[in-house]
């Protein structure tokens, strides 16, 4: 065990010191580093996860920091090995709502088609999973009191419903969403992506 | 260098801020000013304070200053007195006077104290602006800064947090500066580095700010102590995230050398502890993580403009010679604030 004094030294020194340290340390001895504030712990356990040695800190008696660093080549090429992960598809069913009309041609038609899509989806056997709602289909869930009655009933059912925070914010409805939570674009990428089955009406 | 003119850092320049979570702590609990003029206080975590004098007119008000972070002392002067003026430049103003902000150890060579006063009087020339005293104080170590006035026409104010969906963001100077300033305090920064280092601290971001006019400027800060991400962050609002894309960061020469060396600085890993959770890296890259957290002095303005004049601003940046780039972009509001990528 090699101890580094680095108390009352300011950022990067006790980094320089123990990095100097370890080279001359033989492979499974540990540097013993001790420092007197919490973010010199922290950027030294930095360099040792980004170094891939074993590292652990605590408190010694007198209110100090310590941070014990293992060098510990085998841990390190270990740890170079790559990981592989195989995404698994969840197979769940995705109802994407992204406008207040169902189809294009007449919005007056197609804002009572959306409506009668919605209270449809309702009367299904199995209720979908996700419920998403986007641009104009954000009014659904905030505006409309035909689907957010619909959607809740979704909800109860076990829906996920996920409205488009930006969308709300664009059209001034952020304070009346009724039913469901707020999402952003990442989870709505990602629930299309990994869904089974994604419906568009 | 004459060893007299030398001057004794450690750890100087914006990595002396304090930590944004301990300010946050302190500053929530002091009474809101309610004066109606106050265009800008202290509800946003802007760079000033602006005030409406009359319709087409607003004063914008700041101050600066920290301990030494180059030994050459008229250096020093130059890059405290660009970083303080620079504030009124993120606020799309401009500079009309300042005063000398000065703490100075009694026994230290009055010489030292004159380079650095005169540093920071060519910088204030150089802004346009008049230097008209000052207040000085005995003190242990070295300080100096400047506190700065300038004036701004009410609607052409920049705040920091009005960035619009769609924007791209424009950084005007490169990083790294905090990372090769701390490699260089343990001699382990190559003189270039340092050289380039300086040179861009001393520059002005006045030529950047007047270059920006000729286009819409939704919102715009300047990259100190909080470095590009911190900065980034107090520019996002909850209805938009930012994403920024890794490869066209721009960074100064050795500054991923010094990352790499572990030639970290405190700052940079308050301000990592400050955000977490509020950022997400979508690549590994140690490195660069250290790069985007690292504090800078008398950083470059980070601007948010709209997408389709982005190109054209940046090669009016460009001209100036300065090391620019489009770094990222203004996105419907994803998982966190800010999401790096490749």
């Amino acid at each position: 065990m090699m101890t580094v004094n680095a108390l009352g030294k300011a950022c990067p020194l006790p980094v320089v010191e123990a990095k100097h340290a370890l080279a001359e340390a033989a492979n499974g001895d540990t540097v013993h580093v001790l420092v007197d504030d919490e973010i010199a712990v922290q950027n030294l356990t930095k360099m040792a996860k980004q170094k891939r040695y074993p590292v652990c800190d605590g408190k010694t008696e007198d209110g100090m920091y310590y941070v014990d660093i293992v060098k510990d080549a085998q841990a390190a090429e270990a740890a170079d090995e790559p990981v592989s992960c195989v995404p698994i598809n969840s197979g769940k069913t995705v109802v994407v709502l992204s406008a207040d009309v169902m189809g294009c041609g007449n919005d007056e038609l197609g804002h009572a088609l959306m409506k009668g899509f919605v209270f449809a989806l309702t009367q299904l056997d199995d209720a979908p999973d996700t419920v998403l709602l986007y641009n104009g289909g954000a009014k659904l869930s905030s505006e409309v009191p035909e689907t957010i009655a619909d959607l809740k009933k979704l909800e109860e059912a076990g829906t996920e419903i996920l409205t488009c925070g930006t969308c709300l914010n664009f059209y001034g409805l952020t304070e009346k969403l009724a039913v469901g939570s707020v999402t952003n674009m990442y989870v709505i990428c990602e629930t299309m992506e990994s869904a089974g089955k994604v419906i568009r009406p | 260098m004459e060893k007299t003119n030398q001057l004794f850092c450690r750890g100087g320049g914006c990595t002396a801020k304090l930590g944004p979570a301990v300010l946050e702590r302190v500053l929530s609990k002091l009474p809101k000013p309610e004066d109606t003029n106050l265009l800008i206080g202290c509800e946003s975590s802007d760079d000033a304070a602006v005030y409406q004098v009359t319709d087409d007119l607003a004063v914008v008000q700041t101050l600066d200053f920290f301990p030494p972070m180059v030994e050459d002392p008229y250096v020093f002067g130059q890059i405290a007195a660009a970083n303080a003026l620079s504030d009124v430049w993120a606020m799309g103003g401009t500079a009309k006077t300042a005063l000398n902000i000065v703490c100075f150890p009694e026994q230290m060579d009055l010489n030292v104290l004159g380079a650095i006063m005169a540093g920071g009087s060519d910088k204030v020339r150089e802004a346009g602006a008049s230097l008209v005293g000052g207040h000085s104080i005995a003190d242990t170590d070295v300080k100096y800064g400047l506190s700065v006035m300038g004036t701004v026409h009410p609607n052409k104010i920049r705040a920091n947090n009005t960035c619009r969906i769609g924007d791209h963001l424009i950084l005007t100077k490169p990083l790294g500066v905090g990372l090769i300033l701390s490699a260089s305090r343990v001699g382990q920064a190559k003189p270039e580095w340092v050289e380039a280092a300086i040179q861009s601290m001393t520059t002005l971001n006045r030529w950047a700010c007047e270059a920006a006019d000729a286009f819409d400027v939704h919102a715009c800060t300047d990259v100190t102590g909080f470095g590009l991400l911190g900065h980034l962050h107090e520019m996002i609002q909850p209805a938009y995230s930012a994403v920024v894309r890794a490869s066209s960061v721009p960074i100064l020469e050795g500054a991923r050398d010094c990352a790499e060396a572990f030639m970290m600085t405190a700052a940079a890993q308050r301000t990592r502890n400050f955000l977490k959770g509020q950022v997400r890296f979508a690549l590994q890259d140690f490195g660069l993580e250290e790069i985007l957290f690292d504090p800078q002095t008398s950083g470059g303005l980070l601007m948010s403009v709209p997408e389709g004049q982005s190109e054209a601003m940046l090669e009016e940046i460009r001209q100036l010679g300065l090391t620019c780039g489009m770094i990222g972009s203004i996105v419907p509001r994803m998982d966190c604030d800010i999401i790096v990528t490749g």
